[in-house]
């Protein structure tokens, strides 16, 4: 189905790429798509970091002693896992994807502030590179999760300078998710009703409601850690009065939605490319728009089920245990809408639907998993084991990044103006889902076999599962690294592409020049139909 | 641009490009705003949140630190702020209403109340000092009991005032730009968004404060 | 267009006034002895007050439901995090201890 035209275009029109040359003119943009991709090199940049360090702990794994230094091992998981989460999967689809998408999808020439969307990336910036600084100062060993008290007390690395380091971070994050909410209340061209939005916007107006609401505690919580650090007052540490929980309650408000802000952006991603490559609406558009909010909302409701073994008190843990259930429920409506699209569409299987296919299964795999740990009587067994990790890895990686890379691929022609090469990429699909699946299903096994994590050596007994996990990882590494070679030499040198390749709906396929101009659009749509118009009904005009 | 665009961007002051008009962006602005005292809102929950769990935790300790707050200082305080929002919120109407000079007399006067809260905030913070009631390594406790405990208390007191000062200072400073901007002329009766946005910053920072009060001050004193 | 008529100086001055006598009276109550009670009248004044600057300063009172619904959710989410967070202290009394802890 893919088309691509029979003659090369010439691009003599103006677009965002050539309207202006020179740093400046990047460095000081205030287009919302120059920030995405200043977003997406730095974001690119940081996923290589925090690689670099999950290579080091495979390497360190493959035998049972290890190679490194128990502290050094320390270090590589709590910066692999910062990194990671704050510096990569926190912005990665909303401040790329998001930043150069949603204005086209609602119709408007820019978000509502463009200038702060600047300063977002500013801010990221500064945050990265004081958590950088702190890596090459010596790192932090306290986990991603820095608890207390050996964050606040007894951990002899740089945890300040990190904390600051993810506070700034933070902001960026939560003035994009700003400028997200109000774009998509106030700036929606005419005729586009919140029912006519694509589910990637909807998608995204969920995540910034989880970044305006969530972020801000981290923000103080990481405050009244470095104060803490500092004064030594006690107020998380129990050898002085302080209770530990409390840390852990505020650092997991924040950080249970986090894995929201994290996921429902992959999920935006997947309901624009199934419906597309089945030539269908979604299935059930009003649920799964409905859902998202869902997931924002009781996505707050549910963070004790990271204090099962902490102390918290039983009572409150059964309430965090039933309603950690029902936060399943619109995630598993949404796997099922997906799936009711494909059925009787008329299904393709160009690279972003490989990757929305991994992104379903893999999704499915690491859902269900984590209801296995919402369960009281099995995360006793399982908490703080590779069962654990595993689950993550499942829902992030197999999910969120595999989301990534189908979107990448899915608008790369849109962003550049090039098609990237087909069979290379289809390749590289297949060997991110044979590395990943090789990589991290071992580590259900570990887990539930008793390897806990975090732990730089484990019993000859483990060896077997955990050289698995390794070799998977390499194979990993290989299929991340295919993209970004294909992707920047497409960039250059890739055919040029017309301006909806794929035929899909959706104002930046259909009204938008490809790559589109400064401002968009060439004159303000107006909308008509539904969302996913696939099969051409007429809509009402509805304007304002 | 179309032609159309540019000749509506000329006439209507402020107008930013990538707005269809000023309605829009004012509704943007405004809406942008509320998103931001929500975040706000949050980021001083979390030390609400923190604070009422050892309230709950150590009663008694709480009420034996709550003699050594300075109750006139914080009503007095509490009274001071609350002008402040009045000659605010007589800003905003005096930009509704195109009168320049009573915007800039109004404006000061906020300015300077809040000045004066923290002067009498900073004379609160030397009292402690004195006291030896600032948390660290010279934190000293009358009642060796409740040692622990209040060293608790007062980190949170100060972590929640202190949050509060800096976004007093963070105000004042905002509101020295408002005079600047208004003393050359920027605002209208067409357009004056940044006064009425900078007013409800100061409003929300007045609202903390009236829950800071009572929680800090009076509760506990008996 | 949101702009609104401007409010007369008197609503202002009203409000003003009720929030400085609020302010002594919650002061003067704090001196009473009511046990429990001295909390929630305390906390009661509090919300009042907020509400009048809320409602008449900030002017939520004439604002779109949109706004309403924002200023609300606010709220509304710092309870969440203190509801919940209460929950966990208030309760660890009421069901024994499992096992592991």
């Amino acid at each position: 189905m893919s088309t691509l035209l029979p003659f090369a275009q010439t691009e003599t029109r103006t677009n965002y790429l050539n309207a202006d040359y020179g740093w400046k003119s990047w460095l000081f943009t205030t287009d919302h798509k120059r920030i995405a991709l200043l977003y997406l090199f730095s974001i690119t940049a940081f996923f290589f970091v925090g690689g670099t360090f999950a290579v080091g702990m495979r390497v360190n794994l493959l035998t049972p002693e290890g190679i490194f230094a128990h502290d050094t091992y320390n270090k590589l998981f709590t910066m692999h896992g910062i990194i990671m989460v704050f510096f990569f999967l926190v912005p990665s689809i909303p401040a790329t994807l998001g930043n150069f998408l949603v204005p086209m999808m609602v119709g408007a020439r820019d978000l509502a502030f463009p200038r702060i969307n600047l300063l977002s990336w500013y801010l990221y910036i500064i945050g990265g590179i004081i958590a950088l600084t702190a890596v090459v100062q010596g790192g932090v060993d306290t986990g991603w999760t820095f608890y207390a008290p050996f964050s606040s007390t007894y951990s002899n690395t740089h945890v300040i300078l990190t904390a600051i380091g993810v506070f700034v971070a933070g902001f960026s994050s939560i003035l994009t998710g700003l400028n997200f909410i109000v774009t998509v209340h106030t700036m929606r061209a005419p005729g586009m009703t919140w029912d006519r939005l694509p589910l990637f916007v909807w998608g995204h107006y969920a995540t910034s409601l989880i970044q305006v609401l969530g972020t801000p505690v981290i923000a103080i919580t990481l405050v009244l850690l470095g104060l803490e650090r500092v004064l030594h007052a006690g107020i998380f540490d129990p050898a002085v009065g302080g209770d530990p929980v409390l840390f852990q309650h505020l650092f997991w408000f924040y950080s249970h939605p986090a894995v929201y802000i994290m996921i429902l952006p992959g999920m935006a991603v997947i309901s624009e490319i199934i419906a597309c490559f089945s030539r269908k609406s979604i299935f059930g558009y009003g649920f799964v728009a409905v859902s998202s909010i869902a997931i924002a909302v009781l996505g707050f409701l549910v963070w004790g089920h990271h204090l099962f073994v902490a102390g918290q008190s039983m009572y409150a843990s059964m309430v965090f245990s039933l309603l950690s259930f029902l936060v399943a429920v619109p995630s598993a409506i949404k796997v099922f809408n997906w799936t009711a699209t494909m059925y009787k569409g008329s299904v393709s299987y160009e690279t972003p639907m490989l990757y929305a296919f991994g992104f379903i299964g893999l999704f499915t795999i690491g859902g269900l998993t984590g209801l296995f740990l919402a369960t009281m009587a099995i995360d006793v067994h399982v908490t703080d084991t590779y069962f654990v990790i595993a689950h993550f890895h499942y829902v992030m990686v197999g999910g969120m990044v595999m989301a990534y890379l189908g979107g990448i691929h899915f608008w790369f022609p849109k962003i550049s103006g090039r098609m990237y090469p087909e069979g290379w990429a289809k390749f590289a699909a297949l060997v991110v889902f044979v590395g990943f699946n090789l990589t991290f299903f071992p580590q259900f096994i570990l887990g539930y076999q008793g390897m806990p994590r975090r732990y730089a050596h484990y019993p000859p007994e483990f060896q077997v599962l955990n050289v698995m996990s390794t070799a998977g990882a390499s194979i990993l590494a290989v299929g991340y690294l295919l993209p970004m070679i294909y992707l920047a030499w497409a960039w250059r040198r890739g055919p040029r592409a017309p301006q909806n390749p794929w035929n899909a709906k959706g104002l930046e396929w259909e009204k938008s020049p490809t790559p589109p101009p400064t401002f968009n659009f060439e004159e303000q749509p107006v909308v008509t139909e539904p969302a996913y118009n696939y099969s051409g009904e007429k809509g009402e005009v509805e304007i304002g | 641009m179309a032609d159309s665009e540019a000749v509506l961007a000329a006439h209507e002051p402020g107008l930013r490009h990538h707005f269809d008009d000023s309605a829009q962006q004012f509704e943007s602005s405004t809406l942008g705003m509320w998103v931001f005292l929500v975040t706000e809102i949050m980021f001083f929950g979390g030390m609400f949140g923190a604070y009422t769990v050892y309230r709950n935790l150590y009663r008694d300790a709480f009420a034996s630190t709550s003699r050594f707050m300075n109750l006139p200082i914080g009503a007095i305080n509490t009274g001071v702020l609350i002008c402040s929002s009045f000659t605010m919120v007589l800003a905003v109407r005096s930009a509704q209403l195109d009168r320049k000079r009573a915007l800039i007399v109004f404006l000061i006067l906020t300015l300077l109340l809040g000045c004066v809260f923290l002067g009498l905030k900073y004379v609160e913070y030397h009292e402690k000092w004195v006291d030896h009631h600032i948390p660290g390594p010279g934190f000293h406790y009358a009642d060796s009991r409740y040692f622990h405990q209040a060293q608790i208390l007062f980190f949170l007191y100060f972590a929640m005032t202190g949050m509060h000062a800096i976004h007093m200072i963070v105000g004042v400073g905002l509101l020295t730009t408002l005079i600047a901007m208004a003393a050359r002329n920027r605002f209208s009766g067409a357009w004056y968004t940044p006064v009425e946005m900078i007013g409800l910053y100061w409003h929300f920072v007045d609202i903390v404060w009236i829950f800071l009060f009572p929680l800090l001050y009076l509760v506990g004193h008996t | 267009m949101m702009k609104h008529q401007a409010v007369p100086v008197k609503v202002y001055a009203a409000v003003f006034g009720a929030l400085l006598a609020l302010t002594i009276t919650t002061v003067a109550v704090s001196r009473l002895e009511l046990g429990e009670y001295n909390f929630i009248a305390a906390m009661t004044i509090a919300v009042i007050k907020g509400s009048l600057v809320v409602m008449f300063f900030m002017d939520v009172r004439r604002a779109t439901s949109r706004t309403k619904l924002f200023v609300g959710a606010g709220f509304f989410w710092m309870a969440i995090l203190l509801v919940f967070l209460l929950s966990d202290y208030l309760s660890r009394g009421w069901l024994p201890s499992p096992r592991w802890l």
